[in-house]
């Protein structure tokens, strides 16, 4: 069954909240979905650049209070 | 996955251009950019694992990433490595001038690299210096 975790990279400058999505990915199994929390807003765009590029499916991005929600599941 | 290729060359041993370097190398790796970096000149006793010292800054940026979350260099550069698969390289010359054999520089090295295979080697791709 797919999990769903969550990376708490906030207060972390970039490349870090994408660092450390990708240490999770690979850890994960396919149809695993992960969450990243991000304060730092050039992530935010960089992240999904990221998700496109790689092949993996972005499932939702959303800003709350300051905080970037980016939702990514691992497709390959 | 983009199959292009980035040779990184690093000559300076100031906290921005580390940072600049370690930060292209791992963005690029991990997205599938083949990397390889070079270390020379002031870039390498940073990379001995004697080393106990920090770069400094070079202007007020360097000064304003103190003690703000910042990935650190070395970090960056070891999730190249570990999650991308770049070739981080130390160059032989700097090695001999600084009289450093490879066991005396950080595991996440890769071997000694001389200026004209790197040059050789960064022909088919783009070639970054810091």
């Amino acid at each position: 069954m797919a999990e769903k975790q969550v990376i708490d990279a906030r207060g972390t400058y970039c490349p870090g909240p994408l660092m450390e999505l990708i240490a999770a990915v690979k850890l994960a199994t396919v149809g695993d979905e992960i969450e990243v929390l991000s304060t730092d807003e050039g992530s935010a765009s960089d992240i999904p650049e990221w998700i496109r590029k790689v092949g993996h499916q972005l499932v939702s991005t959303a800003s709350e209070s300051g905080v970037w929600h980016v939702v990514v599941r691992k497709a390959k | 996955m983009s199959s292009s290729k980035l040779s990184i060359l690093v000559v300076s041993g100031t906290l921005e251009r580390l940072q600049m370097a370690a930060m292209v190398a791992s963005v690029g790796a991990v997205s599938g950019t083949e990397i390889t970096v070079l270390l020379s000149m002031n870039s390498l006793p940073f990379f001995l694992r004697s080393s106990t010292s920090d770069p400094l800054p070079e202007g007020s940026f360097g000064k304003m990433m103190a003690g703000k979350k910042v990935p650190p260099f070395r970090q960056l550069l070891q999730h190249a490595v570990e999650l991308g698969d770049a070739k981080i390289h130390p160059c032989s010359m700097a090695m001999d001038l600084l009289g450093v054999k490879p066991e005396e520089l950080d595991p996440m090295l890769a071997r000694p690299l001389g200026l004209t295979r790197f040059l050789t080697d960064s022909a088919a791709g783009q070639l970054l210096t810091f």
